[in-house]
């Protein structure tokens, strides 16, 4: 049975297979793998249907800046979930880089930063360990925010 | 001072139901200890050494007495009956039930306050000058600033798991009262040739074990830029700070790892994509900001009859008219002064206030300042705008409620933090060693004949009590399981800021008080034409006072 993860607010079977940091086979169908393997494998993957690819919390996006035409999706990673640098990455890919694509969140984050994330461009969230439908109420927690984000480019200042 | 619309109330209540969810999560084992720390954290919520602790906002050390009154009902209800004035301009509780906190933050959004991002590896609470709007030395009010930045920084999504915790402090006046230098980043308000305001914008100081004054990283931005800048500064911070050793996690060490040159570069590409954007700030809500910190409506005194008559009275009762010398200071408007009650009186922990003197200052904000108080970074409350043919009657209501001592910024109004009595962090105690001090000092003549001298006190290298930038400072020390003590001298928070170098060996808490003495002896003896302690100091350096403090 596939994996149930979070996207655009609902609760949706994962179709995609992650790939480990030191995977060498790229089997069939849709794959995310690591940034080492893209590196290296650039031009067999590119072109490649349904590719994704995964940041770890020290590769900032920069790094597939030039690249991400290639990608229908980019995960960042979180080895634990007190390093904020994904964050940043979020927003990086969304406004620095102009990505359209699904922006994952995978790895250790927790629940209580689906709302923080979200805001900062995230749209899917293989969330794990905890119940999916009671999470998506954390969405919610806020009814609005005072700075600009992804979500809300207009701070609370310019819109009344 | 700033009011909430309801948008603002609103956030805050939904921050309260929030936590709320996540106690309850906790408490019934769905989420792990490690989970709930940053959760609690950034609502205030530490762990401590007896009990938790909560530590409240009072965003740059304004508030009122409506909210002092709920200090008092929540100190008598929830604890054991007072609270703790920090250096961050907030006030602590030492003795909650971390069950009843989300009650306590539901109680305190009821007038406008909370406990939001007091600790966690989040941006801090802004501070600032607690005589702002009414120092005589003011170039403008620094709180319309600050509130702009509260509004950004709060909640704000990118920057809430940062490598370490990030503390703003603006000062907008000749002399910095707000010790920008010492902060993650400092921000002084100037006004440029064409008198247009803007921001000198310091990175990278701090205290703590690496102590470092901040180097400068724009030396005037223009005002609409300011939030772009800093969401510039915190994003190059979020991504390259370090996070493998808590202890090299602040900025400080990032800008000195990287050196201000190159750490300027990399901002300024970052600030090149968010110049200008969506963030940028407007006339309309720099307006808007101001509107809350309009002088309040003062009436028509003359002053120079008004000090006439303050003269007299200082005259006929010198106790006064010494007060009035130490704790009174000069106001912007005519007739007018600036009152600090000090929370320095021997026998209590500095920066300590009963529930029964909280409701106390309340009425006394209320009958003599607008109903307006100020929390100072030395720990100390102030009332800003208090008319000068009033002093004498809140003078007296003052030394009812021990407010009064006359020791404004001299040796025994010490910075001093909680301490090995409270703190899971300390190594050692410090309210032991302000106790002694104060109570070997008691004699007034001679502490006014030493001048203002700046003793800081800090349980541990965490640094809480300033101890690195006391002109005097004491630090806690741990050796071999005893508690013990090192003392430094030369620091200063001035503008003219510099760290203190360390004496020499550390010395049991019972030393303490000799060797204090000894080293006021020798100033005495060193100084020239009423020369201060730090200045006799930077003239002829630590070697005197090493000798004589460890002469066999």
């Amino acid at each position: 049975m596939p994996n149930k993860i979070i996207k655009d607010g609902t609760i949706t079977d994962d179709q995609w297979l992650l790939l480990d940091q030191d995977a060498t086979d790229v089997p069939d169908g849709p794959v995310i793998v690591p940034l080492s393997l893209w590196e290296s494998e650039k031009e067999a993957l590119a072109g490649r249907k349904a590719l994704g690819i995964w940041l770890n919390s020290d590769e900032s996006p920069e790094r597939i800046a030039s690249d991400l035409e290639n990608f229908d999706l980019v995960a960042i990673n979180f080895p634990v979930f007190v390093d904020g640098r994904g964050f940043s990455y979020g927003r990086d890919l969304r406004e620095k880089y102009g990505y359209q694509g699904e922006v994952r969140a995978i790895g250790e984050f927790i629940r209580d930063q689906l709302f923080f994330l979200k805001r900062c461009g995230f749209n899917a969230f293989a969330l794990t360990g905890v119940d999916l439908e009671p999470a998506l109420e954390t969405f919610n927690d806020f009814s609005d925010s005072y700075q600009s984000a992804i979500d809300q480019p207009e701070p609370y200042f310019k819109r009344h | 001072m700033y009011i909430y619309n309801q948008h603002d109330q609103q956030l805050v209540d939904e921050r309260v139901a929030q936590y709320r969810g996540q106690t309850e999560r906790y408490l019934a084992g769905d989420i792990s200890d490690d989970q709930f720390l940053p959760l609690r954290l950034q609502n205030g919520l530490y762990i401590q050494r007896l009990a938790p602790m909560l530590r409240i906002a009072i965003p740059y050390g304004t508030f009122n007495s409506q909210q002092m009154r709920k200090l008092a009902h929540i100190s008598r209800h929830y604890d054991k009956g007072y609270g703790h004035f920090s250096t961050r301009q907030n006030i602590q509780l030492n003795w909650p039930q971390l069950e009843e906190v989300p009650d306590i933050l539901a109680e305190l959004a009821e007038v406008q306050m909370h406990a939001i991002q007091t600790s966690g590896n989040c941006i801090r609470n802004t501070t600032t000058d607690q005589f702002a709007g009414a120092a005589a030395d003011e170039l403008e009010d620094p709180r319309p600033y600050c509130e702009i930045v509260r509004k950004w920084s709060t909640f704000h999504p990118e920057f809430a798991f940062l490598p370490r915790k990030f503390k703003i402090a603006f000062c907008a006046s000749t002399a910095d009262r707000a010790a920008i230098q010492m902060h993650d980043i400092g921000i002084e308000v100037i006004h440029n040739v064409d008198g247009e305001t803007g921001f000198r914008i310091l990175v990278g100081g701090g205290l703590g074990r690496t102590p470092v004054i901040g180097t400068e990283i724009v030396d005037y931005l223009p005002k609409q830029h300011l939030i772009t800048y800093l969401e510039a500064i915190l994003r190059v911070y979020n991504q390259l700070g370090r996070r493998d050793n808590k202890y090299k996690a602040r900025i400080k060490i990032l800008v000195r790892a990287m050196g201000i040159e190159a750490f300027r570069e990399k901002v300024e590409q970052e600030w090149a994509i968010l110049k200008d954007g969506p963030s940028t700030l407007t006339e309309e809500e720099f307006e808007r900001s101001k509107s809350y910190f309009r002088s309040p409506e003062y009436i028509n005194i003359d002053n120079d009859s008004a000090d006439q008559a303050l003269e007299k009275q200082a005259q006929q009762d010198p106790a006064f008219g010494n007060w009035m010398k130490r704790n009174v200071d000069a106001h912007q408007a005519p007739g007018y002064a600036i009152v600090t009650l000090s929370l320095k009186t021997t026998g209590y922990a500095p920066g300590d206030v009963s529930d029964v003197q909280m409701e106390a200052v309340a009425d006394m904000a209320d009958q003599f300042s607008f109903g307006e108080i100020r929390a100072s970074h030395q720990q100390n409350l102030v009332l800003a705008h208090v008319q000068k043919d009033q002093l004498l009657a809140l003078w007296q209501q003052a030394k009812v409620h021990g407010f009064a001592t006359p020791n404004i910024n001299y040796l025994t109004d010490m910075i001093c933090c909680p301490g090995g009595d409270f703190c899971a962090l300390a190594n050692a105690k410090s309210l032991p060693i302000a106790d002694a001090i104060q109570r070997k000092f008691d004699d007034l003549d001679y502490m006014y004949d030493l001048g203002e001298i700046d003793l800081n006190i800090s349980g541990c290298m965490n640094a809480c009590g300033h101890h690195h930038i006391g002109h005097i400072g004491i630090l806690g020390v741990d050796k071999k399981g005893k508690e013990f003590y090192q003392i430094s001298l030369g620091g200063s928070q001035d503008r003219d800021a510099s760290l203190g170098k360390i004496l020499g060996p550390s010395f049991s808490q019972a030393d303490i008080p000799d060797t204090i003495e000894k080293i006021l002896d020798i100033y005495v003896s060193l100084r020239i034409d009423g020369e201060s302690f730090l200045d006799t100091y930077r003239r002829v350096g630590l070697a005197p006072y090493k000798e004589s403090v460890y002469a066999k």
